[in-house]
């Protein structure tokens, strides 16, 4: 054994000391009108201007701050190589939605929040990287593009519920097994919360869809418009469908609705009918698409997470005067990514923090104003947080004329009604094991429906591992 | 793609249709629902199933022509093809052996309750069904109910044009005040159902009426369809269609119904120039 090691076959790696690098994005007055994307992304230049900040640390802890533990230390070597193709397969390994997941992380809680450059300065932008890298693979054509290897048929047939991040991470990952894979998804269009929730100007569909096809090359099965639990049951896929093993990835899309007065007024919306009739129904193209949407001038959005950002500034994009946020808490206690927040502001989203809404007052059946009372911090809670309480006689009404409620989702229990061996948590979740395992057997779940509302790289993570637990419990069955 | 098998015009305004949809068909239920999409930019719209069958593959429904879905759906023949078809969707109609069933059927509401007076019927129960339209030219599926084993069929015209010339108030309160009734279910107009649920109450007679408030998934997801019953709220999609109309609080049903009458005229008007077909 020879104890001298091999050259390193690179240019030795001279970080630069440069700030981080920002990214492009269209003025604010101009893209708070339209729906096209607001983030313009890296350049060729600009993307290894700001890998070459990166220390390529011996100890990448940047590694461990990803829930998919994605080689963040090698991907992003691979662009200070101009090796872009090499690059992409490293995230794909992974992590087969690089260019949503490099668009939505909360990365500035995740991977960015432990990279060593962030404890004196700016972390690396990893997701900015991660984004272009993304890109870069959906502009090849398909020759080009990163083909995850498909494995040798093993005669088993798997079916996936739902088309969210879960499920297509679990078909995708089956696929590599050699599984079949047929995907269930109740609407005419599929993504999940990719497609219905997250709106146009931060996440284009054609990046959803041009991933689905690429599973679709694949061999994933998609078939639209059937409710499992209403067209077929989890048992009937298992029996007269001759499924194998079923994964449940249909999200926690039961909109939570906050129960004070006047809220089935008209002009009152959860965010999640809101997005749905822009997004998914292209209300914003009505007539010429068939679904209305109300348009509001004067809007109240009640939260303070992503889901409230994005019907915020959807209400803007649709023509609102004035969009107004209503949150319980202070701006720092809001769950949104901070990119969010920064732009939801510079496009004239009006905060109204430490506000608590109490009624919906109306007219003739119409929304005219939300009843708030103002708060102050407290003690800290469970969470760390510390809790908002009532400021006494501080009542005070904002003046508008459509309320969208965004405090969160719940679990359908259309599924579960119909699953009587699945058991669930007091909450309505499913419960399942840490690789997706559920209390019926050859049944597997993941994403929103166990975790409740997460994001979208741990729905990933989740039908991922919940895709090899699956391989090896077919691997224990008899045909 | 889901291809249409069947197609008749059942009146001026009322269609009945027929699509292949074997899946659906294996698992429909009286009071139950689907969602359609015409076509790619077409909206979701509830409809009730009127029949099915599960061996032949197909389900059926009955609408009514009131703005562009159901415009653009009118206009497909047999060979054509809608774009989306979901279902079954709501919990089917509670079906039991109660004694003696009123079944009140308005408008095109008579639709939906064929299936409901027909198992019913099958489980036992004495069923009246009392059939209201504002005219003659309006009044749809006589003979289907006629061929019902029921006990009485009552035709109420508002013109007098067929049958008797009343609102279908009338007869049921009747049928209530001779305490001939267990049971009433009332479907079809909002108001006509809040006058059912009126009449009933007055003689504690338990009452179901079929709501349709305005959908968008129709699966749960989207809270468009929330109708307050007892002063809960309670999704139309999921927790119904069917609920107690002694509970319901139809005013802000029928207020909930009205948020996009000014849209959706507009959207017909500019369809029905665009097509041309009629007025
Ligand atoms: C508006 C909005 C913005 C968000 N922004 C972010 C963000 O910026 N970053 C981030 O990380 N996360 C974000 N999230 C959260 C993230 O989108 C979710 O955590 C993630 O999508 C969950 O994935 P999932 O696959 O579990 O479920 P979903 O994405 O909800 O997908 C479930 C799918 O199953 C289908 N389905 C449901 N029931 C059935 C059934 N019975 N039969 C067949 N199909 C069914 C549904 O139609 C849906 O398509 C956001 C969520 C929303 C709503
Ligand atoms: C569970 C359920 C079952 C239904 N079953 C049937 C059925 O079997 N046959 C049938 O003809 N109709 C049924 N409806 C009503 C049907 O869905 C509407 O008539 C349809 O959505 C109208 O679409 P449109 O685009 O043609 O008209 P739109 O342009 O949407 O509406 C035209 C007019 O109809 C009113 N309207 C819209 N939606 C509804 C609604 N949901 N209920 C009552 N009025 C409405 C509008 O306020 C407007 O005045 C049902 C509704 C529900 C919720
Ligand atoms: S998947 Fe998300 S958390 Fe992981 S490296 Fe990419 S952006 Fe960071
Ligand atoms: S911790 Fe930061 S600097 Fe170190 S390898 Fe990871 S991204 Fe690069
Ligand atoms: S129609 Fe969307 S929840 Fe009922």
């Amino acid at each position: 054994m020879s104890h001298i090691e091999a050259p390193d076959p690179k240019p030795r790696h001279r970080p630069s000391r440069g700030p981080r690098t920002e990214m492009p994005a269209r003025p604010a007055e101009e893209r708070a009108r339209d729906f096209d994307e607001v983030n313009l992304g890296y350049s060729e230049e600009q993307a290894i201007a700001e890998a070459e900040r990166c220390l390529q640390c011996k100890n990448a802890t940047c590694i461990e701050g990803c829930p998919v533990n994605i080689d963040i230390k090698s991907f992003i070597g691979h662009i200070i190589n101009r090796e872009y193709a090499e690059g992409v397969a490293v995230l794909k390994e992974r992590n087969a939605l690089p260019a949503v997941c490099g668009r939505v992380c909360p990365q500035e809680e995740q991977c960015e929040a432990s990279c060593v450059l962030g404890k004196k300065g700016e972390p690396v932008a990893i997701g900015r990287l991660e984004r272009w890298l993304g890109d870069f693979d959906l502009a090849c054509d398909l020759e080009g593009r990163c083909k995850p290897e498909v494995g040798e048929d093993t005669g088993f047939k798997v079916a996936v519920v739902g088309s969210g991040p879960a499920g297509l991470a679990c078909a995708g990952e089956l696929r590599r097994f050699g599984h079949a894979v047929t995907v269930f998804e109740s609407l005419h269009a599929l993504g999940g919360v990719l497609t219905y929730g997250i709106p146009e100007f931060r996440l284009p569909k054609s990046i959803v869809q041009a991933e689905i096809e690429m599973l679709a090359i694949m061999g994933v099965e998609f078939v639209k418009d059937i409710v499992v639990g209403a067209t077929y049951t989890v048992d009937e896929l298992m029996t007269e469908q001759g499924y194998d093993a079923v994964f449940v990835g249909n999200g926690a899309g039961l909109p939570v609705f906050l129960g004070i007065p006047g809220e089935n007024l008209n002009g009152v919306y959860s965010a999640n009918e809101f997005l749905t009739r822009v997004n998914l129904m292209k209300g914003y193209e009505f007539p010429k698409a068939d679904t209305p949407v109300w348009r509001g001038r004067k809007v109240a959005v009640i939260g303070g997470g992503n889901v409230a950002m994005d019907a915020a500034r959807t209400a803007k994009r649709l023509g609102a005067e004035e969009v107004f946020l209503v949150y319980r808490r202070s701006e720092e206690e809001m769950p949104a990514r901070r990119e969010e927040v920064h732009h939801a502001r510079e496009e004239g989203i009006e905060f109204k923090m430490l506000c608590s809404p109490s009624e919906v007052v109306g007219k003739d059946g119409w929304a005219t104003g939300l009843v708030t009372t103002r708060m102050e911090l407290g003690e800290p809670d469970d969470s760390g947080r510390r809790a908002p309480v009532c400021v006494m006689d501080s009542e005070f009404t904002i003046d508008c004329d459509t309320v969208i409620v965004a405090v969160g989702t719940r679990a359908n229990p259309l599924l579960p009604k119909t699953t009587p061996d699945l058991e669930l948590t007091s909450r309505g979740y499913i419960v399942a094991n840490d690789h997706g395992a559920t209390s019926k057997p050859g049944v597997f779940a993941g994403g929103d429906i166990v975790t409740g509302s997460a994001t979208v790289i741990l729905a990933m993570g989740a039908g991922k591992r919940s895709a090899q637990a699956i391989d090896r419990w077919l691997a224990g069955t008899s045909r | 793609m889901f291809p249409v098998v069947y197609k008749r015009q059942l009146s001026e305004s009322v269609f009945e249709m027929g699509v292949e949809a074997p899946a659906i068909a294996h698992k429909a239920k009286a009071g139950q629902f689907l969602m359609l999409r015409v076509d790619e930019n077409g909206e979701r719209i509830p409809l009730t199933f009127s029949d099915w069958s599960a061996e032949e593959g197909w389900i059926r429904f009955i609408f009514m022509r009131v703005g562009k879905t159901t415009h653009k759906l009118s206009h497909l023949e047999v060979g054509d093809s809608l774009a989306d078809v979901v279902g079954p969707l709501g919990v089917p109609t509670h079906v039991e052996d109660l004694g003696r069933v009123a079944v009140v059927g308005g408008g095109v509401g008579a639709a939906v309750a064929y299936p409901v007076a027909r198992a019913m019927a099958a489980a036992g129960n004495e069923v009246t069904v009392i059939l209201g339209a504002r005219n003659e030219e309006l009044l749809i599926l006589e003979d289907e109910f006629k061929a019902l084993s029921l006990k009485e069929l009552i035709v109420c015209t508002d013109d007098g044009s067929a049958g008797r010339k009343d609102l279908v108030t009338a007869p049921l309160k009747e049928l209530c005040a001779a305490g001939a009734l267990d049971h009433a279910m009332a479907i079809g107009p909002v108001i006509m159902m809040k006058f059912c649920s009126a009449t009933t109450k007055e003689y504690s007679v338990p009452t179901t009426v079929s709501l349709n408030p305005i959908m968008v998934d129709g699966t749960g997801m989207c809270g468009a369809c929330r109708v307050s019953i007892d002063g809960e709220t309670k999704f139309g999609c999921v927790d119904g269609p069917d609920f107690d109309g002694h509970a319901v609080d139809f005013e802000e049903l029928m207020s909930r119904q009205r948020v996009y009458v000014d849209d959706e005229r507009l959207a017909d008007a500019e369809y029905s120039r665009e097509c041309r077909c009629h007025t």
